[in-house]
């Protein structure tokens, strides 16, 4: 079990990389604390996987540093940095057992024998294949096979951390929750760091203690869900966080006021002026429908039943805005403005967040 | 709707039956006369029944040379296939090289078999070959056309340069299609180099194995060109493997009946031997179930 530090580290696929554009990998500086568990969170080709590999040393880092509990782990090759890493599609090894998978990581560190067959047992429980052990790998089910992968990574206990790239996307549904949970009670017991990469919501929020959201090759956030939620520090995290994602609409920023074609909206604090493209983000869930006049005027153009509430979808001045309102709620056609709730409005400058001033 | 029945449909078939007819039933079948039969020439036969089969199956001449045979198979095999793997494990696996290492791997396979055969039948010669020469002025004692051990090591070297290149070249296929996560996942278990070829390699590369072990040991086992050339099946009988035999009873001693028996016999060993590879092969991709 190690904290993690990643020092201005940066990474491009190809030689001598010139500028910004050439790196898959922005330069970041990291932290990531010994025993919690992560979520890193992006879209498809945003440098996660690259990120990961950079830590279990499958892949060498153009520039920066790594360190382990402060030791420089840089040139040390996988094998030395004691890592489990768990992959996207299944890896399992077609000619031995299953009960030879699971124990095969602890062999090739010589472990005693007795040892190897309790882990094994207890791995087996955890991942619910106490009765295929001694079937052959080959042959089982592609979640099966993964359930064997996830298990080979979990079987060291003394790993300094634990490696999750996407490992759920061949599950089942309704599995994909189970081994969920099962992941996370075994990093409340055994307390390892864990990162776990996905581009899925939910499953980095239920997973994660923090959640590490990347954009185009740039960690552009590291907060708790809530504080995602509450205060996305990209717009990009706005969009991608959430369901609907935020509203993010051009705003002109005065002060307390914020002005969106020619409207005047109240902000919860006040701002210095804003410089470069400015924006305010709202998340549907703190806009609210009216029907008494005063407001931003949009246009309703659907209404999405989602069961536990409706999502309004509305046309403003040619932009799209979506509204969350509760289950009971009636929609009337005279509903036609917007209400914000002031608090909830952050403010955004070429993409980032802005900070207010409390007045 | 009502089928049509229109019987004068097989007539659509016809040029087919025809076709292997006249390239494959009457040949073979006028094989299976032959076999049955003697001859003193003029085209007159009499009936021999099956005395040619009963004699070849007692006779010490096909047996040496059966043995002969399955000997130089299972040496080349022993060699071209542990060879050919270890080739493609150190085959570049992208880039230029790896383009340059493919073309040269395939020029030995290019080569027509009786040219493969003179390559080597002059190379081997003692007074002009550039391997026996110089042999001979190392102090070596080397002449495949008088010393039975020479010539077999020289067929041997032979068929190992004309045909490792396809051994390697299908392992490599079936080593690049192995994703890279494999690797990686080994490397995360700390597997010695040893495990991953064990567990990883070996098992991927399982398919196309069996199918260059299945082209290799036919191959081997119908070779006739490549050491007809070189040695002439001896010294003595020495090289002398199945097909040589086979064409020295036909056409050299021209005796057809023995020959045709030796024939049939020859092609149900094979046609036995395809069928127990074709058998193994199906049902491993059977318990693979994937």
């Amino acid at each position: 079990m190690a904290k993690i530090t990643l020092d201005n580290l940066a990474h491009a696929y190809y030689p001598n990389p010139q500028n910004d554009e050439d790196f898959a990998l922005k330069e970041l500086n990291l932290d990531w604390v010994d025993g919690e568990a992560y979520a890193l969170l992006g879209s498809s080709g945003c440098g996660k996987s690259t990120l990961l590999n950079i830590i279990s040393g499958l892949l060498q880092p153009s520039q920066g540093r790594i360190l382990f509990n402060d030791r420089d782990v840089t040139d040390s090759p996988t094998a030395q940095r004691n890592i489990a890493q768990v992959f996207q599609f299944p890896v399992v090894y077609d000619t031995m057992t299953v009960r030879n998978n699971l124990a095969f990581p602890l062999r090739n560190r010589g472990a005693d024998a007795s040892y190897i067959q309790d882990r094994v047992q207890k791995i087996a429980a955890m991942i619910g294949m106490e009765a295929e052990l001694d079937n052959k790998a080959r042959g089982l089910t592609a979640d099966a096979k993964q359930k064997i992968s996830l298990g080979r990574g979990m079987v060291r206990e003394d790993v300094n951390a634990l490696l999750f790239d996407e490992p759920l996307t061949v599950i089942d549904p309704h599995m994909k929750w189970e081994l969920r949970t099962q992941l996370k009670s075994f990093h409340h017991e055994f307390g390892h760091t864990m990162i776990y990469v996905t581009h899925d919501q939910t499953e980095a929020l239920t997973f994660a203690d923090k959640v590490v959201v990347m954009y185009d090759g740039r960690v552009v956030q590291m907060g708790t869900p809530a504080e995602l939620f509450d205060t996305p520090e990209h717009t990009f995290v706005g969009y991608f966080i959430g369901s609907p994602g935020m509203n993010v609409l051009d705003a002109k920023i005065e002060g307390h006021k914020a002005y969106i074609e020619g409207t005047e909206i109240d902000l919860g604090a006040g701002y210095k002026p804003v410089e470069g493209k400015s924006q305010i983000g709202i998340r549907p869930e703190f806009v609210s429908l009216t029907s008494n006049g005063t407001g931003l005027p949009v246009k309703i153009r659907r209404v999405e039943d989602v069961g536990r509430h409706k999502i309004v979808r509305a046309d403003f001045f040619g932009k799209e805005i979506n509204i969350i309102a509760p289950e009971g709620a009636s929609i009337g056609a005279d509903m036609n403005r917007v209400a914000f709730v002031p608090e909830r409005i952050n403010v955004y400058a070429n993409d980032w967040r802005v900070k207010g001033e409390v007045a | 709707m009502e089928k049509t029945v229109n019987q004068k449909a097989w007539f659509l078939v016809l040029p087919v039956l025809i076709l292997v007819g006249f390239s494959a039933v009457i040949p073979l079948m006028t094989v299976v006369n032959y076999s049955v039969q003697d001859t003193f020439g003029n085209n007159q036969f009499f009936w021999a029944g099956l005395e040619w089969f009963d004699e070849l199956l007692h006779s010490e001449r096909l047996h040496n040379a059966l043995g002969r045979q399955i000997t130089f198979s299972l040496i080349i095999l022993a060699i071209e296939v542990p060879l050919g793997i270890f080739i493609a494990l150190n085959m570049p696996k992208k880039g230029f090289w790896a383009s340059l290492v493919l073309v040269l791997m395939s020029l030995p396979l290019l080569i027509p078999y009786n040219v493969v055969g003179t390559i080597w039948q002059i190379f081997g010669r003692v007074d002009i070959g550039l391997l026996g020469y110089t042999l001979g002025k190392l102090g070596i004692s080397y002449n495949y056309s008088q010393d039975a051990v020479h010539a077999w090591l020289t067929v041997i070297v032979m068929d190992v340069w004309h045909w490792t290149s396809l051994v390697a070249l299908l392992s490599y296929a079936g080593l690049q299609s192995i994703p890279d996560a494999f690797y990686q996942a080994a490397k995360i278990d700390q597997a010695s180099r040893w495990k991953v070829f064990r567990y990883i390699e070996l098992p991927k590369m399982q398919g196309v194995l069996m199918i260059a072990i299945l082209l290799r040991f036919m191959d081997s086992f119908m070779i006739y060109t490549e050491p007809f050339v070189v040695t002439g099946g001896g010294p003595g009988n020495a090289t002398t493997f199945l097909s040589i035999d086979l064409v020295k009873m036909a056409l050299g001693q021209f005796d057809l009946g023995p020959a045709a028996a030796f024939s049939l016999m020859y092609f149900l060993v094979i046609l036995l031997i395809s069928w127990v590879f074709f058998t193994v092969m199906t049902n491993l991709d059977k318990r693979d179930g994937v």
